[in-house]
Order: structure tokens, then sequence, then C-alpha cells
């Protein structure tokens, strides 16, 4: 049997690649993708200590959370859309109106 | 047999009473707003209607007392409740305030019927029609005021009253109040008779408040428990008080110093002079003096001022009686005089021969003045005719400057006006004192009273009754008597039954009046004990043994005055009848305006100037007061205070005070405080701005900075 640190480790390296990702990134699409990894590592995290600790919340939330990204995924998917339509790019440094 | 009973019965009249000022109330409030679509008579029967029902309640109250003689308090409302002090809308029923009930109510309807063919007249003569319906909307205020005097049951509700008849007095005065003299003459008349009151009320006032310091109530009966209970401990305060009401007396009923309103009132219709000043409103003083009598008695010094100021007043009126040519301003004279008379009765404390006399005075003043307006009603009516008539209009000189009340221009009246002229006769016999009409046994009274309590008093009524026959022989005499001396007199006519009538009834009241209080019987004198009970006691305690003699008819003092009224009628004969016509003969440069001035010379002219007392007051009052009044006015008022005090040291001060907050402290302070605290505000937010990149990974990074930190803080802290 797989220590569960192993499966934590994974998770770890799997949110810190998101992380980066996220924050170094600058194609719209690949950001997205990283949020998506970040996600996925949390996911793994409930679902091996779940199995861990013989409990079912932590596959529960797994489920919520899949929820939930999917209606991310439609919202932020019709965002990129709407964007490229005004800027012709996903470049999401030509968003930057907000500057103080 | 039904009389008794019903009079054994009777109390529940007294229930009645208010109605005595609410009857007139009612007819002044009719005749205010629907007078302008009534016709003079429909007025004119309103006016008298709530005038003689007014009477016939009056009437009823005295049926009530003649089974109930100590008389009732009839609560009708209260008027003012603050603290302790409760002031109610009460009446006073006994048989002091019924007496004067009647004397209003039956004079003044009497006067109320007179003036309805009066004022008839006289709308037209003077011009102006519309005026009859204010005529009577005054007329029955009076009424409303005088009751509410009368009936008052505490010292306040008198002064409504008392301040309410002077007002009607100042409206009827100036009633045509665009004649007179120089177009203003009678509207000054008005103003000086307010003002003259206005120092007597100022008297009445000071004496009210002191009542209120010392008795702490107005009540008149509360005030009278006190003052027995208590004895002499409110003397001092009582000496006060009575001096003090001595002036709003003087004021009211035109006594020395205060009198000079009167003759002047003379402006005013004569059913006004008949009612207002002379039967009724000035006899308020006298009444007010009776019905505060166990004040008085309590300081003989104040009755002794009081009494005095009577006798004084009493004569000084009729010696200048004797110089006026204005058959009004000898009745107004003479009414000052007899109201000498009566105060110096109820200050002798001899308050029942004071009340005796006004009223009798009441009715053969009334019938004076009453007759001496028919008697200028007559001439009018002469001057009007002769106005119509072209070819006597030719003969007479200026018909305008004519003046129907300059007894000059009368004379030989008795046959052109025979009822006037016999009324009028009764009423001056009643008044110069023969016997044995009305004047006589009330004015014996009050001398018979005076030669027992105060000698010097006695001396001064005596000879004022001297005078008084005098000027009303001379009166008669001018007006009546000899060849007419002008030509409007000699066209003069006698008026109409709604005037007559009332002097007709009059003239019996004056013949008869005096019987209310015969010697011996004393019906009056029984009547008003129930009310004066001090009185009795009180002339025992000043006379001692000649006590006996107290209220007792004294030939010697009623021959005596008889005699000298029946030398001073007959002195007045010999001069009037047998010098006047002899003196008319000479040629005008010549001859006086009056043949007692070829006797007394300057002295006459002394008494027709009013020994310059209006002028002596102008120069020794009015002018320093007017002078005063500028000075405080233009100097004090003006300079002083407006432009020094008020311009420079409030404005000024001010002005300093608001330029020093303005710039000091409201620039200086408040608004750099807040500025600097939008600076600060600004120049923080210039930094802050620098952390708005707009760009998402920088915002993502602190999000995920601040993750770090809040989960280090979780973990490790």
């Amino acid at each position: 049997m797989i220590p569960v640190s192993y499966y934590i480790g994974l998770s770890a390296i799997l949110f810190t690649i998101g992380a980066l990702g996220v924050l170094i990134r600058r194609n719209a699409i690949i950001i997205f993708m990283s949020v998506e990894l970040m996600l996925n590592a949390a996911n793994l995290a409930f679902v091996a200590f779940a199995r861990a600790f013989g409990m079912m919340e932590g596959q529960i939330f797994v489920f919520f959370v899949m929820a939930v990204a999917a209606a991310e995924v439609a919202v932020g998917l019709a965002l990129i859309v709407t964007i490229f339509h005004t800027k012709q790019s996903i470049d999401v440094d030509q968003m930057h109106s907000l500057k103080g | 047999m039904w009389f008794s009973e019903t009079v054994a019965n009777s109390t529940q009249f007294f229930s009645l009473v208010p109605w005595v000022v609410f009857f007139p109330l009612i007819g002044l409030l009719v005749n205010l707003i629907f007078g302008g679509r009534m016709s003079e008579k429909a007025i004119g029967i309103t006016a008298c209607g709530a005038a003689g029902l007014s009477l016939l309640i009056s009437v009823l109250q005295a049926v009530s007392l003649l089974g109930h003689p100590g008389g009732m308090v009839v609560y009708l409302a209260d008027w003012i409740v603050v603290g302790d002090l409760a002031i109610q809308w009460a009446f006073q029923v006994d048989t002091l305030s019924v007496t004067m009930m009647l004397v209003v109510a039956g004079v003044g309807t009497l006067i109320h019927i007179y003036a309805v063919g009066y004022m008839h007249e006289d709308v037209r003569h003077n011009g102006d029609p519309t005026r009859y319906q204010r005529f009577f909307v005054f007329f029955n205020l009076f009424i409303v005021a005088m009751m509410i005097l009368v009936s008052a049951d505490n010292y306040l509700m008198l002064f409504v009253g008392w301040e309410g008849v002077g007002l009607c007095s100042y409206l009827l005065i100036g009633f045509w109040y665009d004649k007179g003299k120089d177009g203003i003459g009678n509207a000054l008349a008005g103003k000086k008779a307010f003002i003259t009151n206005r120092i007597g009320d100022f008297g009445f006032l000071i004496a009210a408040f002191m009542i209120y310091v010392a008795f702490r109530t107005f009540n008149f009966h509360q005030i009278f428990e006190q003052i027995q209970q208590a004895g002499s401990s409110f003397t001092p305060a009582i000496f006060a008080i009575t001096l003090f009401m001595l002036l709003g007396v003087a004021g009211k009923s035109a006594q020395i110093p205060l009198y000079v309103w009167l003759p002047d009132a003379m402006a005013g219709p004569t059913p006004v002079s008949a009612l207002i000043h002379a039967a009724t409103m000035v006899t308020a003083g006298v009444y007010l003096i009776a019905r505060s009598h166990p004040l008085y008695v309590q300081v003989p010094e104040a009755q002794n001022i009081v009494a005095l100021v009577g006798g004084a007043t009493a004569l000084f009126a009729a010696t200048i009686a004797v110089g006026q040519f204005d058959i009004k301003k000898v009745l107004a004279y003479s009414t000052i005089s007899q109201l000498g008379f009566m105060t110096a009765a109820v200050g002798m404390g001899a308050f029942t021969a004071g009340m005796f006399h006004l009223v009798t005075h009441s009715f053969f003043k009334a019938l004076l003045f009453l007759s001496a307006g028919s008697v200028i009603q007559g001439i009018e009516a002469g001057l009007h005719h002769i106005e119509h008539d072209p070819r006597l209009k030719k003969k007479m000189v200026k018909p305008h400057d004519f003046d129907p009340q300059d007894m000059r221009n009368m004379g030989g009246l008795r046959k052109r006006m025979p009822i006037t002229f016999w009324v009028y006769l009764i009423g001056a016999l009643a008044l110069a004192g023969i016997a044995p009409l009305a004047g006589f046994w009330s004015k014996d009274e009050i001398l018979a009273e005076a030669k027992l309590i105060s000698p010097t008093v006695y001396g001064l009524l005596t000879i004022a009754a001297f005078f008084t026959a005098f000027y009303m022989g001379r009166q008669i005499l001018m007006v009546f008597f000899g060849e007419s001396r002008a030509e409007p007199t000699a066209h003069a006519r006698e008026n109409p039954p709604v005037i007559t009538i009332p002097l007709m009834i009059l003239a019996g009241l004056s013949l008869l009046g005096g019987f209310i209080n015969l010697p011996v019987i004393h019906t009056f004198t029984h009547w008003l004990e129930h009310t004066l009970t001090i009185e009795e006691a009180m002339i025992n305690f000043r006379l001692g043994e000649a006590a006996e003699a107290s209220g007792q008819f004294n030939p010697m003092v009623a021959g005596i005055s008889t005699g000298l009224a029946l030398f001073a009628i007959l002195l007045a004969w010999w001069i009037y009848m047998q010098r006047y016509p002899a003196m008319l003969k000479l040629p005008p440069k010549q001859r006086s305006d009056d043949p007692l001035k070829t006797f007394i010379g300057p002295l006459f002219s002394a008494l027709e100037n009013k020994w310059w007392v209006d002028e002596l007051y102008q120069t020794l009052v009015i002018t320093p007061y007017n002078l005063l009044a500028r000075y405080l006015a233009q100097v004090i008022d003006g300079r002083f205070w407006h432009d020094w005090v008020h311009d420079v040291l409030i404005v000024g001060g001010f002005r300093f005070f608001t330029r020093l907050l303005s710039i000091q402290f409201d620039l200086g302070v408040i608004d750099s405080t807040a500025n600097s605290l939008a600076d600060l505000a600004k120049s923080l937010a210039q930094q802050m701005r620098q952390l708005q990149t707009g760009y998402v990974r920088s915002y993502a990074l602190w999000v995920f900075l601040g993750v770090v930190v809040i989960l280090g803080y979780l973990i490790f802290w």
C-alpha cells in the first residue's frame, strides 16, 4: 500500500505547478488549466485523506469541487470568448484598465 | 297673600342674575351682526328691549332680596385658576349691588328709549345716518360692562367692568370723532378722558395688587372676613390700599385732581352724557368705596382724605359751573360737584347717605341732561327751519357758526318747549335741594352726617349747595325765561313723545325719588344695612355720645341749606331777570357776556376759564411731560440707546467678534484642520494607488502571499 504522504507530495507538486502557472503565464487558457490543476491537486489531497481515515466526507467534498469546477469552466470559457471578441487576444496582460 | 308667598319662595330668581349681563350682550350682538340690514326702528327696539329685560331681571333680584336680604353669590364660571389663585366669574347679589343694577338698568332703559328719538335727529343734523346702529351697539356694551362692574364679587372682575365702561365712555365721547374744534376736538376729548382715566386705573391696579399681596385673594368676602378676624394688623397695608383706590375713584368719579376729563366728555351725544357721564359710570367710584367700606372704616385718616377731596371737589366744581355758558358744561360741572357730595359722604362713612344721593342724583341729573338735549334739539330744529326759509335766512348772520348749546343764544324757551321747561324745572329744583324733591332728602342727609362728623366738610358742602342753587337758577332763567336772544331759538319746537315721555318718567322719579329714604322711616338705610353692616358700628365709634343723632333728620341743617338755596335762587332771579334785560339793551360793544360779570368782574373770567386748571395742567404736567418724552425719545432712546448702545456697542462689538471668529478661528483653526486632513488622505492615496497595477497576475500574487501569511499564522503561531 502506498503511504498517504506520497499522495500528499504529489498533490503539493501539482498545486505548486498550478499556482506558478497562474502567476507566470499570460495566456488565459493556460491560466485556466493551471487553476484546474490546483483544484485537482486539492481533490487528490481530499481523496487521499479520506481513504487513509476511512471516511466518506472527503470523497463527497471532491464531488462538490468537481461540480463547482464544471460551473467555473462554463463561466470562465464564456468570459474568455467574450474577451477574445473584444480584444482579438487572450493575453490577460491586455486587460489592465483597472490600473490605479 | 300671593305676593308674600312669592317673596318667601323667591330665591330662585337669584340664579337669573347672569342675564343682567347677557341680555344687553345679546342685544349688542344682534345689532352688531344684523344691524346693517335692520331698520332704525328695529335697532332701537332691540337695544331698548335688551336694556328693559336687564331691568326686569334686576327687579326680580330686588324681589328676591325682600325675602332673603342677605343675598347670594351666583357662580357662573372659573375665570383664572393659577396655583392657589382662583378667580371666578360670580355675581354678587346683595342690596348694594342690586341698588346699582336697578339704577343702571332703570335709568339706562329710559335713556335708551330717549336715545331712539334723539339719535334719529342727531344722525341727520350731523350728517351720517349709518352711525345710528353703532351708537346702540356701544350703548348696550356700556350696560354690559356696567353690570359686570356692579355685580362683581371680586376686585379683578370689578376691574373688568371698570375698564369696560371706560372704553365705552371713550368710544362714545368720540362718537362724532370728525367734529369739534378743528375737526379733531371730539377725538381729543375722548383721548383726554381715556388718558385721565388711565391715571386713575393705575391707582386702582396698584390697590388691587396690594390687596392680593396683603390678603392673598381678590374676593370681597374673604378680604373682609380676614380684616374682621385680624383686627388692626393690616392697618398700614389698608391705608396704602385705600389711598391708591382713591386715585382710581378720582379718575372714574371725576374728583380733584383728575376731574378735568368730564367737562370735555360733553362732546359725546347728549344721551351719552346723561347715561355715562352723569347717572351711572361716574358713580362707579362712589360704589367702589361703598363696596370697600370694611377697608375704609379701618383707617379714619384715609376716610378724612376722601371726605376732604369730595368736599373740595363739590365746592370747586360748583363755582366753575357758575361761569359756564355751554348748557351741557354747566351740567357737567354740576355732576362733578354732586359726585363730590357723594364722595364726601362715603368718605365720612355715611355710606347709605352717599348711595342715597347716588340714586336720586342719577334720576335728576339724567333728567337734566336729557332735557338739555331736548333743548339743543329743539333749537337745532329751529336752525333747520331757518336754513330752509330764504326770508329768515337773510336775517341771520352766519348760521353755520351758530352754537345751539350756548345759553347766551337761548332765552324764552318756556313758551316754545313747555314740556321740556317743566321737567327741566323739576330737575333743577331737585338738584338745588328744594323740599320735597329728591335732591333735598339725599343732600340733607349728607349735610346732616357731615355736621356730626366733620365741620370742615360740612362747611364746604353747604357753600357748594348754595352755588348749586345759584347756577341752576341762572341756567333756568337764561334758557327758559326772558326773550329769545337768537333767531333759531325763536323758532325752536317741542320734541316728539319718544323724547318727552322718558323725561316725564324721570321727572316723576326726581319728584318722588327722595321718598325711598324719608327721615324716621329710613327704608333705604334699612335696605342697605344688610350689606353695609359695619357702618352703624363705625359711626357710633367715631361719634361717641353724638351717635344718637346719626342718620336723624336735622331741622337746622335742612333749614340752613334750604334757606341758602332759596336765597341763591332769589339772587339769580334778581341778576338774570332784572339786570340781564337791562344789560342787553346796551350796544353790543359795551355789554359783557353775563350780568354777573358786572358785579364780580375778573373773578367771573376766572370762573369762565375754569380757574385755568386746564392751562395749569398744561403748563405743570403736560408740557414738561411732553418735553421729557421728547428728551427720552430723541436723546436717551435715539442718541444714547439706539445710536450708541445699539449701533456702536452691540452691533460694533458683534461685528468685531464675528470678524475674529470668521478670520482667526474659522479660517485659521477649523479650515486648516479640515484641509490638512484632506491633504493627508490625498498623499496616502497617492502612494496606495501604486499597488493597483491592473494586472491579474499581480493581484493573484497578493492573494497567494496573503494565503501564505494566514496559513503561516495558523500553523506556526
